[in-house]
C-alpha cells in the first residue's frame, strides 16, 4: 500500500514537472528571482568579468536593463557564459531566458533555429586583424594564409565565401573562445585573426602592445549583432525588445541614468512621460508595473551612456559610434514610437 | 487398498501469478518490461512532442544542404560547398585516423614499455616505471593541451625558416617543425594513375596586378567603426607574404606536374599484400622440405624478402615516384605532408596515455605466465630474446588481448577530446559546426552516438576475432 501511493506520488509529480515547464519564460524568471542571461565567455568591453568579478560589459548591460525591468533589481542576473557553439542549444534548451552575445542576425537562426532577435544593438561587419610585421595592408593578400575562427559562427561560413568568391586558399585553425584565440594568435600560429570588427578591437585593446597589430580595412560582411530569445513566447521577446528600444529611445530623448529620477516626475514631453511610466499604461501592456524602464535606465544608463562606458572612444577598446549612432546623428538606430 | 488419486485438477486463478511461484518471476519481468517499456515510450514521446511545441520536427534533411563551412585537414575531396553529409564523412575519416595512429603507436609504446618494465636493469625498469605512473595518474585532456601548447608556443613560425630567418629544417632539410604543425615529405608519382597536370605557361595576373580594388564579397567603404588605429591602409607594403610566389619549385612550361592519387596507393598497397601472401607460401614451401629433408633450402629467407620488397619498388619506379619536399611558399610550406599541431597533439596524447596502460596489461599478461615456461626454455638452450619472442609472448597474448580491446574502445572514443585542440574530428564537425549551423543538435547527437557505437563493435568484434585465433585451441 504504502509502495503504491509513493509510485503513485511520482507520477504525480513527474506530470506536475511537465506541466511546470508550461510556465511562460516571465512567470519563470519572476519565481526564480532572477534572469538567465547567456554571454560571451569573455570579451573585454562586451562582456568579461571585471576584477572583483562582477559581469561588466555592452552585452551585460542589456541583461541587466532586462533583469531591472522585470525584477526591479539590476543585479539579479545569472551570467551563463557560452561558447559559439554552445549558446544556441543554452538557449533552445531553456537554460536561459535570453542571449546577448554578440549574436548575428541571419535568417535562418530567426526562423529555422526557431529564435526571435527582438533588435540590433551593435552593427558590425567582419573585419580581419594581422601582425603589423607581416606587412600585409589588406585582405586580397592573405591568398594561403592560416587563419584562426571561432567555430560555429557566421564569420566562419563569411571567411569561407569570401576567400572561395575572391579565388584564394586559406588554412582555417577552428578555434572554441576568444581566449583561445587570442592566445594562438600571439604565438603565431595563425597569420591573421578574424571575427567581428568590434571583438578585433576589443581584443587588440587588450594585448601588451596592440600598435604592432593592424586592422585590416576589408570589411567582409553585414553582422548585426543583437540579444535574441526562443521562438514561442512573444510576450518575453516583446519585454526583451521593448526593453532595448527604450534604452535606444533615452538617448534620443535624452533621459540619462543621472537625470532619470528627475524626469520621471513628470515632462512637458509625452513620448518621455509615456517611456517612464508617468503616463498611459504601457508597461501593464508588457505584464509589467509602469516605473520598469525608468528602472532599467536608472540601473545601466541610456544606450549612449552604455556604449561609451563600455566600448566608447574614451576607453581602451576606442569604437567610434559609426553607424550605431541615433539616427538623428545618421547612424541607424532609430526606435520605434513609444505609443 | 490405496488408490492414486489425481491431484485436484484447478483451473488457472489470476491471483496465482503473484501467489504461485512457478508464474510468480515471469509476472515480475513481464512486469519490469512494461514499465521500461513505457518509460523508454514516454522519453521519445516527450521528446517528439517538445520538439514539435519548438517547431522542430525529427528531419534528418539538413545533411542533403550545403554545408559552407571549411576543414582544413581533408583526407577526402571536400569544399564549403559539400554537403553537411560530406562534411560528417570528412569527420568520421579524421576521427578513425588518429584513432587508428593512436592505436598502433599506442600498442607498440605499451608492449616496449611493459617488456623493459620487467627487465633486470634497475634503471631501465624504474625509468618504465615513471612512465607509465605519469602518464596514467594525469588526465588525458592535460597531456593533450600540454603537448600542443609545447608545439604551438615554443616552435619556430614558418616566416622564421625563410633565407634570413632563425630556424632551418631538419633531417636533411627534408622536415620542419613549425608551431603550426610538422612538414614532412610527401611521396608523388610523375606517372600517376589518377592522371598528372601538365605546368602551364604562367598566365598574367591581370586580377592582382590591377590597384587595390575591394575584394569580392566586401563592404570596404562601410562606415563600420573599426576603433582608434583601426584601418592602417598605408600600412608599409614591402614583401606582402602572400604576393607573389610561384607554386612548386622550379618547374618549367611543359612539365609533368607529380602528384599521387588514392589509386597509386591502392596498386602499392595490393602489390605489398600480395608479396607478403608469396613470402608465406615461400616459407612454407621451405618448411615443407625441411620437414622432408631436414635441410632447409638456402636462400628462402632472402626470397621471402625479395618477395615482399621487389614487385613494390618495381611499382614504384613504373609509377615514377619520388620525394616532394616541403618548401615555403608565402605564409606557409607548401607541398609535402602537413601533420597539424592538433594532430600532432590528439595522436601523442592519446598513444602516450593509453600506452601506459597497454604497459601495465603487458606486463601482467607476461607475469601470469609460469616460472616453469622459462625455465623450461632456458634449460632448452634457448636465449632469454628468443624465449620472450617464441615462449612467453605467445602465451601471454591470450591474457592481454581481452584487456586491450577495451584500451583500443577507450583510444577511439577519447579521440573526441580534439575538441580542446581543435582537430576537425566527426565531433567537431558533425557534433559541432553542423548543429550550430542548422540547429539539428538531437539529430546531430544521435547520428555521432550512432557513430561511435558502431565504431567500437566493430573494433572489438575485429579484436574478438583475432582473440578467438590466438586463444588457447582446446580439443
Amino acid at each position: 500500500m504504502n509502495k503504491s501511493v509513493f509510485l503513485g506520488t511520482l507520477a504525480v509529480a513527474g506530470l506536475a514537472a511537465g506541466i511546470a515547464s508550461a510556465q511562460s519564460t516571465l512567470e519563470q524568471v519572476q519565481s526564480r528571482g532572477a534572469l538567465n542571461c547567456g554571454v560571451t565567455t569573455g570579451l573585454t568591453g562586451f562582456a568579461a568579468p571585471d576584477a572583483s568579478g562582477e559581469w561588466q560589459g555592452f552585452d551585460v548591460a542589456v541583461c541587466r536593463a532586462v533583469a531591472a525591468a522585470v525584477l526591479g533589481d539590476a543585479s539579479a542576473v545569472e551570467f551563463v557564459p557560452t561558447t559559439g557553439q554552445t549558446r544556441f542549444t543554452a538557449l533552445s534548451s531553456g537554460e536561459i531566458d535570453m542571449l546577448a552575445r554578440n549574436t548575428t542576425w541571419t535568417f535562418s537562426r530567426d526562423t529555422d533555429l526557431a529564435f526571435e532577435f527582438v533588435g540590433v544593438n551593435y552593427y558590425d561587419g567582419q573585419g580581419f586583424m594581422a601582425p603589423r610585421e607581416l606587412g600585409v595592408s589588406s585582405a586580397l593578400e592573405l591568398d594561403g594564409a592560416t587563419v584562426c575562427i571561432q567555430t560555429g559562427t557566421t564569420t566562419e561560413l563569411n571567411l569561407a565565401d569570401f576567400f572561395a568568391s575572391n579565388n584564394m586558399s586559406y588554412e582555417p585553425v577552428p578555434i572554441e573562445t576568444n581566449a583561445e584565440a587570442q592566445q594562438q594568435y600571439l604565438a603565431g600560429a595563425c597569420d591573421v585573426y578574424t571575427t567581428d570588427a568590434s571583438g578585433l578591437a576589443a581584443t587588440r585593446a587588450t594585448f601588451e602592445d596592440p600598435s604592432a597589430h593592424v586592422i585590416l580595412p576589408e570589411i567582409i560582411s553585414k553582422e548585426p549583432l543583437g540579444p535574441l530569445v526562443r521562438h514561442g513566447d512573444n510576450e518575453w521577446g516583446d519585454i526583451v525588445r521593448w526593453t532595448l528600444n527604450g534604452l535606444i529611445a533615452a538617448e534620443e530623448y535624452g533621459i540619462t541614468s543621472a537625470n532619470v529620477g528627475e524626469l520621471a516626475a513628470g515632462t512637458e514631453n509625452p513620448e518621455v512621460n509615456r517611456i517612464l511610466g508617468t503616463e498611459g499604461d504601457l508597461g501593464a501592456m508588457i505584464g509589467l508595473d509602469a516605473d520598469w524602464m525608468q528602472r532599467a535606465i536608472a540601473a545601466v544608463g541610456n544606450y549612449g551612456e552604455i556604449f561609451e562606458g563600455n566600448i566608447g572612444e574614451s576607453t581602451p577598446i576606442g569604437l567610434a559610434r559609426g553607424l550605431n549612432a541615433q539616427w538623428t546623428d545618421g547612424g541607424l538606430l532609430y526606435a520605434p514610437p513609444f505609443r | 487398498m490405496a488408490t492414486m488419486t489425481d491431484p485436484p485438477s484447478e483451473g488457472f486463478r489470476l491471483s496465482q501469478l503473484i501467489y504461485d511461484t512457478r508464474y510468480r518471476s515471469m509476472t515480475i519481468q513481464v512486469v519490469a518490461f512494461i514499465l521500461i517499456m513505457s518509460a523508454f515510450y514516454w522519453l521519445a514521446n516527450n521528446t517528439a512532442q517538445n520538439l514539435a511545441a519548438l517547431g522542430k520536427p525529427i528531419n534528418f534533411g539538413f545533411l542533403g544542404t550545403r554545408a559552407g563551412y571549411d576543414i582544413n585537414q581533408r583526407l577526402v575531396e571536400y569544399s564549403n560547398n559539400s554537403t553537411h553529409a560530406r562534411a560528417a564523412f570528412v569527420g568520421i575519416l579524421n576521427t578513425l585516423l588518429v584513432a587508428a595512429l593512436g592505436c598502433i603507436l599506442a600498442t607498440v609504446l605499451g608492449v616496449i614499455a611493459g617488456v623493459l618494465r620487467l627487465s633486470n636493469n634497475w634503471i631501465v625498469a624504474r625509468l618504465m616505471g615513471v612512465y607509465v605512473e605519469g602518464f596514467r595518474n594525469i588526465p588525458l585532456l592535460l597531456w593533450i593541451l600540454v603537448i600542443f601548447a609545447v608545439m604551438t608556443e615554443s616552435m619556430p613560425q614558418p616566416r622564421d625558416f625563410r633565407e634570413d630567418g632563425s630556424a632551418r629544417m631538419i633531417l636533411f632539410d627534408s622536415v620542419a617543425v613549425t608551431n603550426r604543425g610538422i612538414y614532412v615529405p610527401n611521396v608523388v608519382f610523375s606517372r600517376s594513375l589518377g592522371g598528372n597536370e601538365i605546368e602551364q605557361a604562367p598566365v598574367e595576373a591581370p586580377v592582382e596586378a590591377a590597384p587595390r580594388t575591394n575584394a569580392v564579397g566586401t563592404y570596404g567603404s562601410s562606415r563600420i567603426a573599426t576603433g582608434g588605429a583601426g584601418v592602417d591602409a598605408d600600412a608599409e607594403q614591402s614583401g606582402g607574404p602572400g604576393a607573389t610566389q610561384t607554386s612548386g619549385g622550379n618547374l618549367a612550361e611543359g612539365d609533368i606536374i607529380p602528384t599521387s592519387s588514392g589509386l597509386d596507393w591502392l596498386v602499392i598497397l595490393g602489390v605489398f599484400v600480395a608479396g607478403v601472401v608469396g613470402a608465406r607460401f615461400i616459407s612454407r614451401w621451405a618448411t615443407v622440405k625441411q620437414e622432408a629433408t631436414g635441410v632447409r633450402p638456402t636462400g628462402s629467407f632472402w626470397m621471402q624478402v625479395g618477395a615482399i620488397f621487389l614487385p613494390v619498388i618495381a611499382v614504384l619506379v613504373v609509377l615514377g615516384a619520388q620525394f616532394q619536399y616541403p618548401q615555403l611558399q608565402g605564409f606557409n610550406f607548401g607541398e609535402g605532408i602537413h601533420l597539424r599541431n592538433s594532430l600532432v597533439a590528439l595522436w601523442f596524447a592519446l598513444a602516450l596515455y593509453t600506452g601506459a596502460f597497454i604497459a601495465e596489461i603487458v606486463r601482467g599478461g607476461i607475469l601470469a605466465i609460469s616460472k616453469g615456461q622459462s625455465e623450461a626454455a632456458f634449460a632448452l638452450g634457448l636465449r632469454p630474446s628468443r624465449t620472450m619472442n617464441l615462449v612467453i609472448l605467445p602465451q601471454a597474448l591470450r591474457v592481454i588481448i581481452p584487456p586491450l580491446i577495451s584500451q583500443y574502445l577507450n583510444l577511439t572514443k577519447n579521440s573526441s577530446l580534439a575538441i580542446a585542440v581543435g582537430y576537425m574530428d566527426v565531433r567537431a564537425t558533425l557534433g559541432g559546426i553542423t548543429i550550430n549551423q542548422t540547429g539539428r543538435e538531437l539529430e546531430g547527437m544521435l547520428l555521432l552516438g550512432t557513430f561511435y557505437l558502431i565504431t567500437s563493435l566493430i573494433i572489438s568484434s575485429v579484436m574478438n576475432f583475432y582473440n578467438s585465433s590466438v586463444k588457447l585451441k582446446e580439443r
